[in-house]
C-alpha cells in the first residue's frame, strides 16, 4: 500500500436548495507513473489512484478514470447541485486494491 | 503627441495598480498578514522589508490564501499524525507531554534563540525531544518528517510578527550571521546581499528576486512539490553561486538563520507559505 495517503475534501456546510456548490478534493498520493526507473535501471512499478467517485445520498455525482500522467496529490474541483440535505461520499481506488473514502454532510436551508 | 503619450502611460500605470498583478494585501482564511513593514533599525541599506509572497505571481499568491488550496497542508496534516504517533524506547508521542499543539503559538516568532549558550532552532528542539525524552532516532534536518513537524508547529504562530532576540547572549551569533550574509563566496564570488539586498525586485533570469525573508518557512515550493527547510533553501542558494554549502544544522547556517530572522522583524509568520 502506498504510504501517507490521506484524503482531504472541502464541502460547504450549508447551501440553498438547488444551488450549485463548489467541491474541492485532494488526496495525497505519490502517483508513480510506471515509466520511471530507479538508480539501478529497474522500472519502478506503477502505483496510482485509478478511479475517483463522488456520490450524494447514494446517487452518483462524478466518476473519474485517472491515468498515469496525472501528477502527484491529484486535486479535483467540481460543482454539484444539492436538492436536499444529505451526505457526500468520496471514494478513491488505488492500483493496489486499497480504497480510501471520506464523507461530508451538507444541510439545505 | 507628447501629451497623448503621457496620458496613455498614466492609464497603463493605473491599470496595473487596479489589475493588481502582484497583489499587495494578503489575508489567509480571514486573518490579515503583514507583508510589508519598516525595516528594523539594524538594517542600514534597506528602508522597507517585504515578505517573499509579494514577489510571486498572482497564481502562486492565490495558493497561499486558502488552506485547502495550499498544498503544504497535506504535509501539515501528516505532521498531525506524527504528533500523535508513539515512537522510541520511552513509548511516548509528542502529544504524551504536550497537551495542545496550539500551545506552541508564538514559538516560531522567537526562533532561533540561545539556550544555555547555544543557538537552537526549531529542528534542534524537536530532535532534543526525540532523543532525550522519547528515546527515538533524531530526524534528518530537511527530510519529510522534520519539515512536516516544523510546519505543524510553525503554523500555530501564523499571523504573529517575527520577533527574535539579537542582543545579550544572541549578539555574537547574530554578528557571525551578519558577517556570513555579507561575505562573498563561491566561484561566482557572491554574498547573500548581492541578490537579496542590492537587487531585490529585479529579475534573475526568469525569477523575481525577493529579499530572502524566512518568515514563511518551511515553505512549499512548486518546483519540488514538498516542504523545504530554511537550511535546505540556504544550501540551494549556495549551490547556485557555485559555493560549497555549509552543513544543514551547522553553526554557520544557524547563525545565518538568526540574522535573516532579524531582518524580517515585524513581518507576520506565514508558515507554511507557497513559493515557486
Amino acid at each position: 500500500m502506498a504510504s501517507g495517503v490521506k484524503p482531504r475534501v472541502k464541502v460547504p456546510k450549508s447551501a440553498a436548495a438547488g444551488e450549485a456548490i463548489t467541491i474541492k478534493t485532494l488526496i495525497s498520493h505519490k502517483m508513480e507513473s510506471g515509466q520511471r526507473k530507479d538508480d539501478d535501471g529497474n522500472v519502478i512499478p506503477r502505483s496510482i489512484i485509478n478511479r475517483f467517485t463522488a456520490e450524494f445520498n447514494g446517487e452518483n455525482v462524478i466518476d473519474v478514470t485517472l491515468e498515469p500522467a496525472i501528477s502527484t496529490n491529484p486535486y479535483f474541483q467540481f460543482e454539484a447541485i444539492v436538492p436536499e440535505s444529505g451526505e457526500f461520499k468520496f471514494t478513491w481506488y488505488d492500483d493496489d486494491g486499497s480504497v480510501y473514502d471520506t464523507s461530508k454532510k451538507i444541510k439545505v436551508q | 503627441m507628447t501629451n497623448t503619450l503621457w496620458t496613455t502611460l498614466a492609464l497603463i500605470g493605473l491599470g496595473t495598480a487596479v489589475g493588481a498583478q502582484d497583489s499587495n494585501s494578503l489575508s489567509i482564511e480571514g486573518e490579515s498578514i503583514v507583508t510589508e513593514v519598516a525595516a528594523p533599525a539594524h538594517m542600514e541599506n534597506v528602508d522597507t522589508i517585504y515578505s517573499g509572497w509579494r514577489f510571486r505571481s498572482a497564481e502562486t499568491q492565490a495558493l497561499e490564501m486558502d488552506d485547502f488550496d495550499n498544498p503544504a497542508f497535506v504535509f501539515v496534516e501528516q505532521g498531525m499524525d506524527l504528533w500523535d504517533k508513539v515512537d522510541g524506547a520511552a513509548g511516548k508521542a509528542c502529544s504524551s507531554c504536550h497537551e495542545n499543539i496550539e500551545d506552541f503559538a508564538g514559538l516560531r516568532t522567537q526562533l532561533p534563540r540561545v539556550d544555555d549558550g547555544e543557538l537552537v532552532t526549531m529542528e534542534n528542539l524537536i530532535n532534543e525531544c526525540r532523543t532525550d525524552r522519547m528515546e527515538a532516532e533524531p530526524w534528518k534536518w530537511s527530510k519529510g518528517k522534520m519539515t512536516a513537524m516544523t510546519g505543524l508547529i510553525g503554523v500555530q504562530s501564523r499571523g504573529m510578527p517575527m520577533n527574535v532576540a539579537i542582543d545579550g547572549d544572541a549578539a555574537p551569533f547574530w554578528e557571525k550571521g551578519k558577517e556570513l550574509y555579507y561575505t562573498r563566496v563561491g566561484q561566482l564570488d557572491m554574498a547573500c546581499s548581492n541578490c537579496h539586498e542590492d537587487n531585490y525586485g529585479m529579475m534573475i533570469r526568469a525569477d523575481h528576486l525577493s529579499q530572502g525573508q524566512i518568515n514563511g518557512f518551511p515553505t512549499y515550493r512548486l518546483k519540488n512539490a514538498k516542504l523545504n527547510s530554511i537550511h535546505g533553501r540556504f544550501k540551494g542558494c549556495m549551490k547556485n553561486i557555485r559555493a560549497t554549502p555549509f552543513k544543514e544544522g551547522g553553526d554557520e547556517f544557524k547563525a545565518l538563520e538568526l540574522y535573516l530572522a532579524s531582518r524580517g522583524q515585524g513581518l507576520s509568520v506565514e508558515t507554511p507559505s507557497v513559493r515557486n
